[in-house]
This record gives structure tokens, C-alpha cells and sequence, in this order.
């Protein structure tokens, strides 16, 4: 049953603020009837693109971002749910189809109109706009921690307002009542003076006849029945009998598995190729070379080596084929490149002081240097780091007879559409992407080179094919965290008084204000120098703020010691016109009893970083014994506006912190004769069980807008963690991983 | 080769390669998809599974090593279809998943400990997981299920049945 007409269509996206159907509203006609049969079932009402009433009451929240663990979906759902009214036990999820009618404009709008507080009669007709980029640019990408704070908060609300407000004007118009007396309640409507009561869904296609209202009113965050609350994930029960379906469950009639092989140096080529041996597997079906390929978009866009892939009735044959096969990769000119090699380039580049990118000019550091008491400098590196998602990259493809049927999980389901028909040659309405759950994302499946493999395999055998990448193969041709060497210096007063702040850094990524401090220094001047290595690489859970944060909270920390202050009452004297940071700062402080004694060979440390619109200040604490530091408790301070499901936040925060502390401890992609070195979790290490600290999370809700969770807990940790090393041992590290600083330490303990 | 397993209480008929690790047999052969490939090299544990009610990494265990022991998987975990193992009702209780890919053989590790182990200290607990990689970081909250699990079984349920 589809009510829609045009008419509502457009009507409706009038109103609609920051959701779909505004977009819809200036593309009317073909892009309707398309829309509603992406999500509308039998004896089903599409009230809005976001939210979807049934003939049961059951209400389903159509989600235009993909599950890596965040618990987003659910978030997201709460958003809609308690501005529609709705009743949760009746709440389902759904993850929007990989189609233009879902790309995410709002991103646009949230990246490209930052903090601009739009009138809300321009946000429709930005939104048109927006959307025709989005959909351009393939943007339905789950990253930047935008779920909650830009869909969320300009699709999601508005949507479950808009549709409360078409449910109360029909059910006002059937009864004959003013609208404003027919109350809302879990999912019922009530008249409360003529005892009349319905369920949303009885009214659900008269309202879709209505021309909805302008700006739909939102509840005062006092009326929150939903949001605010720790619901349980709506997606958990299956994660706990094996019923969960990821990528790698993907099974198809005829399917076949693969495994592939790239060249150790980034950019080599195959010289030579020996497949007899394999081909001689029982088992093993076929032999490809995938040729070079890539995709040009400014988001999600990858260039892909050439490679060898091995087809066969299961992977480990497949496996054991590639094992087999004998493979001469051509020089690319960066079998000398080392770690080593890179810093020192990195070094020269920085010492160069050319080209430098401006990220901020205050006052004039010369002049404040000039007449500073004394001054101090600090070099910090950082190495390459891989995401190690649990689940190894994998995909399966069908494509036969000029279309391309995708099974992935990927943060960016409809850039991988358009990835797909641009390497594939075909038109992008040819290709379908059923995007499944991921297990970790952590930034890397944004990109499909892998999933490009699966379909060129696919399209050269003629049959479905799961191509799965070995462990090996994952560690070694990720799109990796920039390595990246930081320079400062400081100069200070006779009082300690910092004047100016000067910080000169390798490579800039994203997001722009990444190296920024919120301390009140006069004089600051921060930019950064291209120095461009071959090795590929790619946004890491927080993206720059997993550099930075290490760099500028180790150096303030440095610059408190210098002026003989404590590191956390330096800080706070510094953030007077930011009492955001300052209330976060001090709540950890405080929660973790800064300044109480501790033992011998234990120390803690601080730092503060606000990232994706969240403040996080963590506290932590270890002891160092011959060496080896044991990290026995983080306290976290997380001002992120308002959480819409505390529970969810603080498993964020307890998620980012494990995996900034993996990176801080053991995190190191080292590069030999222009190779990756490591290849799986025995060299690439991750923080297990019995090294887990204890770690609390005190959230506050500052009641500005919601900021991120899913990359906000990691940027603090690295710092911390290296000032608290410092406090126990008073071996500065100014290299990661901590692992590396092993025998400093150790002779420190002797010492 | 052809041989006969004994899995989550079914005899299942499959042919394959000797070496063939059981990991690939129950998820390719069988379809019992709810172990995970991790690493390959017994290093994250994701496809932890019993054999006989030993955790063991089935990454790394051919199909000829399996004799006739019993083989439970995560399918196999619950009780019951309607009734789940008192570790993931303490799973949900405590929302330790996060992507969840991990968790089967998460379970898999803490089943077989409290099975043969139902009172475990914290170090037993340290002890039984250090072989479970958890990139989603839930350690603190997988060590408190399993108290909570630990504790249930105590006023009464059952652990292994």
C-alpha cells in the first residue's frame, strides 16, 4: 500500500528541517515512488524517510549510518523516538539501503557550515542544495563522530517531531478537536476531555495527506523520556548467540572464497608469476592478477596496487594456493625507505621551515621570544599505526551480466556504490551494496579498495566470490595513521608565564583544528609542512587527534615542569576563558585525587583534548617496575554536551581508551626496506585482559549541543599516560609507542 | 577426507582436506558462522570453541585432530532455543558487545572457565581471557558479566548444561 502522493512528498519535505524529505521536495517525481520502495513493506505507511509506522504500532527507525560497535543505530533511534512519542518496547532499527536518497547532506552541512546557526526557515533550501552534493560526492559515511550530533540532531529529532505533529493534527481533524488537546504518549493519542484515545498507527496514512508545519516543535530536554535513558542496545542479543550477521557470514548459491596478495613495497607491480604449483591444489579454482585501479573522491576515494588472487572451494585453499604461488614484484624505488629514513625526513623536512600551512597566527612569537626569561623545546614522533578492525577486511561480490551486487560491512555503503561502478565500468544504478555489521571499523572501512577486489574477482569467474584477506594481509596494506614528528617551543616569563607557543608538525590531515590548544597563550603560531612518504594512508579512530593529542599535552606538560608548577594547576590557570575544559580538567582531577600521594614507582598524569565537539580530560595512573609500566587506572572527565544514552557514552569512552592505550603502549608499524615489518597480533599487539586498567567515566552534561563518543576517548590517553610515566619515573617519553622507551625506563628504575 | 563430527549435539557427514582447520569446516561446511576468523595463528581467540568442553582456538586445529570428541560452538552455547547461557544474559546485562564480532569466542573462553572453574578469582578470570583479543576494549565490562555469571550459577543455575 504506498498513500504517498507527490503532492504529500513535497509538502511534507518542506517542513522537514535537516531530514530526507527535504531533499526530496526539490527533486520531486521519479525519486518518490523510489523511496518509498527502498523502505516501505506491505501494509505499511511511509510517514517520514527516517521513520516508518506499521499497521502494529511497531515503529521502525530508518538509520542512514552503519553499526561498527558504536551502538550509533540505537542512539540514533532514541533521537526519533522520543520526539515522535513513540513507545520504545515498539522501536526496531533499520539501516537506510545504500542509495542517493539516504546521503548524508546534513554531513555537508555539519562539515561545510561548521557552527553557523542557520535560521530555520534557510534550512530547507540549504539542505536541497546539500543533498545534490552529498549525492555526488557518495557521502553515506559513518565517521567523524557526525551520527549523533549531525544526523541525529538535524535529521533524527526533527523527523520524530514532524511526524508527532502530522499523527496529532490527524487525529485532531477526525475528531473534531483542536489539535493542540490531542496529547501524545508511547505511541498512543489521546483527547483527554472527550476520553478519545488511538494508536500512532490508526492515523499514520491520514497524516501522510497532510501538509506538515514549518518547524516542528521540539520537547524541552526536561520532557526527555527516551533520550537521556541507558537503553539497551537493540542490537546485542544477536551478538551474543552468534546470530549476528557480519560480511564474512555471507553465504550465496555458488559461492566460491578467495584470498589476494599485494606487493610488500606500496606501488610494485607483478614482474613475474608462477601459478602451477598452486593451480595444481586440489580444489583451487583459478588464478587472477587484479590490475591497478583506484577511485578519485575526496571522501572514501583509494588508490589500489596491482595484486594476485587466489579462487578456490574454501579459503583455507585458497590460502594454501597463495602460499604456493611463486611472485617477483617490480623495484618501485622505496625498497631503501626505513622508519629510520623517515624521521630523518621528516626532520629535514621540519627544519626547512618552508612551505609551511598556517592552522593559527596570534601576536608575533618573535617579538615574545625575544623578551622571555627562558624558553624550552620538545620533539615528539609517533609511528604508523594499523586499525587492526577483529574482523579481517572482506567482501563478496556478485557481478554478472553488467550489474554488481555487494555484500560489505563499511562505514561509507554509498561510496562503495559509486567505487564499485566507476572500476567496474558500470552505471551506478547497476550496483547494489547490502551493507552488513562490522566487526571494527576504526576509520578503515571507509575506503573499498579491498571490496573492489572481491568485484573485479567476481566479474573475472563469473560467480559470487567472498574474498577474504589473511591477517597478514590486513597489517600490511592498511590505510594507516600517519606517522607524523612534532616540534615546539615555548617561551616563558620569569613568572613561568607561557608568552608564545610555537609547534611546526609533519603532515596534515583532518580535522582542521586538531593541533589547536584552548590555553590562553598570547602568542601562538602553529602549522604544519607536507613531507609525503609512499606508504598509503587513512583516517584512525580520531583521526589527528590521536597525533596531537600526544604532542600538545605532553609539551604543556613539559612547559609546567620547566616552571616548576604542577602539571594539572598550570593547565587550569590557562583555560580561563574556556570553563567547558576547565570543569572537565578539574572533574578529573578530582575524581582521581590529584595530588594524593602515591607509591614508589607510581605516578600520574593528565591531559585534556576536546575532539568532534566533545571535552575529555583523563587522569592516569601507573607503576613502573624494571621498566615495564602497568597502567592501573583512568579516570576520564567527558563533557559531551548531552548523552543520549549514558550507558552507550561510557562504553565509547571505555572503547576509545583501550584503543588508545593498545596504540600508546605496543601500537608501531615499523617500515623495512619499504615493507611493512609486523603482520599480525603476535608483533602487533593489543591490549588484553590482564593489562586492561580499571577505567571510570564521569560524564557531564554541559547541555550544549552533543558532541561525539566514538573517537573522543582516545586522544587523551597517550599523554596521559606519557606524563604519568614521567611522574614515576621522571623519564620524559617523547616517542611512541612506550614500548620503545623500555630500557630508558629500566635504567631510571636502577637509578 | 570424509569424516564424521559431533557438533552442538549432531552428527554432521563432511568432506575435506586433512589439514583443514576446524575453524573453516564449521563455518564453510556447516554454516555455523558464529566462530569468527581472527588471525589465523591462535593469537585473538574469535574462534574459540569446545572440544570436549576445552576451549580450544579452532584457527589452528585441523579436522584430523578432531576425533570423537564433542564439538560445541556458540550455536551450542544456551540451554535451550528459548534460553540463554547465564553468561549471555550477563553479556546483555552489562552491554559488554560493541561491533560483538569477538564476543562468540569471548563466551566460548568464559564458558569453559566457569565450567570447570564456577567460583574464579580475578586472576582465574585474567588467566582464562588473556587469550581473547578485544579491539572494542570491553575487558572491564566482560570481566564483571562474568562475576555476575559466576554469581548466578552460584544461587542455583547451571553453567554447562
Amino acid at each position: 500500500m504506498n498513500n504517498w502522493t507527490r503532492r504529500a512528498f513535497i509538502g511534507a519535505g518542506v517542513i522537514t528541517g535537516g531530514a530526507l524529505l527535504v531533499g526530496v521536495a526539490i527533486r520531486p517525481g521519479r525519486r518518490v515512488d523510489k523511496l518509498a520502495a527502498l523502505v516501505e513493506g506491505e501494509d505499511e505507511t511511509l510517514v517520514h524517510a527516517f521513520i516508518k509506522i506499521d499497521t502494529d504500532n511497531g515503529v521502525t527507525v530508518i538509520v542512514p549510518h552503519s553499526e561498527m560497535g558504536q551502538g550509533a543505530q540505537t542512539a540514533l533511534a532514541q533521537m526519533a523516538a522520543d520526539e515522535l512519542d513513540a513507545d520504545w518496547e515498539q522501536v526496531r532499527i533499520e539501516e537506510a539501503p545504500a542509495a542517493g536518497e539516504y546521503a548524508l547532506y546534513t554531513i555537508g552541512r555539519g562539515f561545510l557550515l561548521k557552527d553557523v546557526d542557520l535560521p530555520k526557515i534557510l534550512i530547507p533550501t540549504v539542505d536541497g542544495a546539500m543533498m545534490r552534493v552529498a549525492d555526488s560526492m557518495g557521502l553515506q559515511i559513518t565517521g567523524g563522530s557526525i551520527s549523533v550530533r549531525v544526523t541525529g540532531m538535524y535529521g533524527m529529532r526533527v523527523a520524530g517531531a514532524a511526524t508527532r505533529d502530522l499523527l496529532r493534527r490527524a487525529a485532531a481533524a477526525a475528531w473534531d478537536v483542536p489539535s493542540e488537546d490531542v496529547e501524545t504518549n508511547c505511541g498512543q493519542l489521546k483527547h483527554a476531555a472527550s476520553g478519545r484515545t488511538a494508536r500512532y498507527a490508526e492515523f499514520a496514512e491520514a497524516a501522510a495527506q497532510l501538509k506538515p508545519t514549518y518547524t516542528p516543535t521540539f520537547k524541552d530536554p526536561s520532557e526527555y523520556t527516551i533520550m537521556g535513558q541507558s537503553v539497551e542496545r537493540l542490537d546485542l542479543p544477536s551478538k551474543v548467540d552468534g546470530s549476528a550477521r557480519f560480511a564474512l557470514d555471507v553465504r550465496l548459491p555458488n559461492m566460491v572464497y578467495a584470498t589476494v596478495s599485494q606487493a610488500p613495497v606500496f606501488g610494485a607491480r607483478v614482474a613475474s608469476l608462477d601459478a602451477d604449483d598452486a593451480l595444481a591444489i586440489d580444489g583451487v579454482l583459478a588464478v587472477h592478477r587484479l590490475p591497478e585501479t583506484g577511485f578519485d573522491s575526496s571522501i572514501g576515494g583509494f588508490d589500489l596496487g596491482e595484486s594476485v588472487a587466489v579462487v578456490a572451494s574454501s579459503y583455507w585453499l585458497a590460502k594454501k594456493g597463495l602460499q604456493a604461488l611463486s611472485i617477483q614484484w617490480t623495484q618501485t624505488g622505496h625498497e631503501a625507505v626505513s622508519s629510520d629514513s623517515l624521521y630523518e625526513q621528516f626532520a629535514e623536512t621540519l627544519s626547512s621551515g618552508a612551505d609551511v600551512v598556517t592552522d593559527t597566527a596570534t601576536g608575533d612569537v618573535a617579538e615574545a621570544g625575544a623578551r622571555a626569561a627562558y624558553g624550552i623545546e620538545a620533539t615528539y614522533r609517533v609511528p604508523f599505526l594499523a586499525h587492526t578492525c577483529m574482523e579481517p577486511l572482506n567482501a563478496t561480490a556478485d557481478v554478472r551480466d553488467g550489474r554488481c551486487e555487494l555484500w560489505v560491512g563499511c562505514q561509507n555503503p554509498l561510496g562503495f556504490r559509486h567505487a564499485m561502478a566507476a572500476v567496474l565500468g558500470l552505471e551506478y544504478d547497476d550496483v547494489t551494496v547490502h551493507n552488513q555489521f562490522m566487526g571494527g571499523g576504526f576509520g578503515r572501512k571507509a575506503r573499498a579498495d579491498w571490496a573492489t577486489q572481491a568485484a573485479l574477482l567476481s566479474r573475472e569467474v563469473g560467480r559470487p566470490v567472498q574474498l577474504i584477506w589473511s591477517r597478514e594481509e590486513d597489517v600490511r596494506h592498511d590505510k594507516y595513521r600517519p606517522a607524523g614528528m612534532s616540534q615546539f617551543r615555548a617561551a616563558l616569563d620569569d613568572n613561568g608565564r607561557l608568552l608564545a607557543w610555537t609547534n611546526r608538525y609533519t603532515n596534515k590531515m583532518d580535522p582542521p583544528d586538531a593541533p589547536l590548544i584552548p590555553y590562553a597563550i598570547p602568542n601562538q603560531d602553529i602549522g604544519s609542512i607536507a613531507s609525503p612518504t609512499h606508504v598509503p594512508t587513512g583516517a584512525w579512530r580520531s583521526v589527528d587527534h590521536s597525533q596531537h593529542g600526544f604532542f600538545t599535552e605532553s609539551f604543556i606538560d613539559e612547559v609546567a615542569i620547566a616552571a616548576g608548577r604542577d602539571p594539572f594547576e598550570y593547565r587550569e590557570q590557562l583555560l580561563s576563558e574556556h570553563p567547558r575544559h576547565l570543569a572537565v580538567l578539574q572533574k578529573a582531577a578530582r575524581a582521581a585525587s590529584w595530588g594524593s600521594p602515591m607509591g614508589p614507582g607510581r605516578g600520574r598524569g593528565i591531559a585534556l583534548q576536546e575532539s568532534f565537539g566533545t571535552i575529555v580530560a583523563q587522569v592516569i595512573e601507573v607503576t613502573v617496575n624494571n621498566g615495564a609500566v602497568a597502567v592501573d587506572r583512568v579516570v576520564a572527565a567527558v563533557d559531551i554536551g548531552f548523552a543520549i544514552s549514558p550507558d552507550g557514552t561510557r562504553a565509547q569512552i571505555e572503547s576509545g581508551v583501550l584503543y588508545g592505550l593498545t596504540a600508546a603502549l605496543y601500537g608501531d608499524i615499523t617500515i623495512e626496506n619499504g615493507a611493512v615489518k609486523q603482520s599480525n597480533f603476535h608483533d602487533y599487539r593489543a591490549v588484553r585482559m590482564s593489562e586492561s586498567p580499571k577505567i571510570e567515566t564521569h560524564i557531564i552534561n554541559s547541555g550544549y549541543a552533543p558532541g561525539g563518543a566514538g573517537e573522543v576517548g582516545t586522544p587523551a590517553v597517550a599523554p596521559a599516560l606519557a606524563n604519568a610515566v614521567f611522574n614515576a619515573t621522571g623519564v620524559r617519553v617523547r616517542e611512541l609507542p612506550l614500548s620503545k622507551a623500555t630500557v630508558m625506563l629500566s635504567d631510571t628504575d636502577a637509578a | 577426507m570424509r569424516k564424521t563430527l559431533a557438533v552442538n549435539g549432531e552428527q554432521h557427514v563432511v568432506d575435506v582436506a586433512p589439514d583443514t582447520p576446524l575453524l573453516w569446516v564449521l563455518r564453510e561446511q556447516l554454516a555455523l558462522t558464529g566462530t569468527k576468523f581472527g588471525c589465523g595463528i591462535a593469537q585473538c581467540g574469535a574462534c574459540t570453541v569446545w572440544l570436549d568442553k576445552q576451549a580450544i582456538r579452532s584457527c589452528v586445529t585441523p579436522i584430523a585432530a578432531v576425533t570423537t570428541q564433542a564439538i560445541t560452538t556458540i550455536e551450542g552455547l544456551a540451554p535451550g532455543p528459548e534460553v540463554l547461557h547465564p553468561l549471555q544474559q550477563a553479556w546483555i546485562e552489562h552491554q559488554v558487545p560493541q561491533c560483538g564480532y569477538c564476543q562468540s569466542g569471548q563466551l566460548m573462553s568464559a564458558a569453559a572457565l566457569l565450567a570447570a572453574n564456577p567460583t574464579p578469582s580475578d586472576e582465574d578470570i585474567d588467566q582464562a581471557m588473556q587469550g581473547n583479543i578485544c579491539r572494542c576494549g570491553m575487558y572491564q565490562r566482560i570481566r564483571a558479566a562474568i562475576r555476575t555469571a559466576a554469581d548466578r550459577i552460584a544461587e542455583g543455575g547451571n553453567a554447562s548444561e
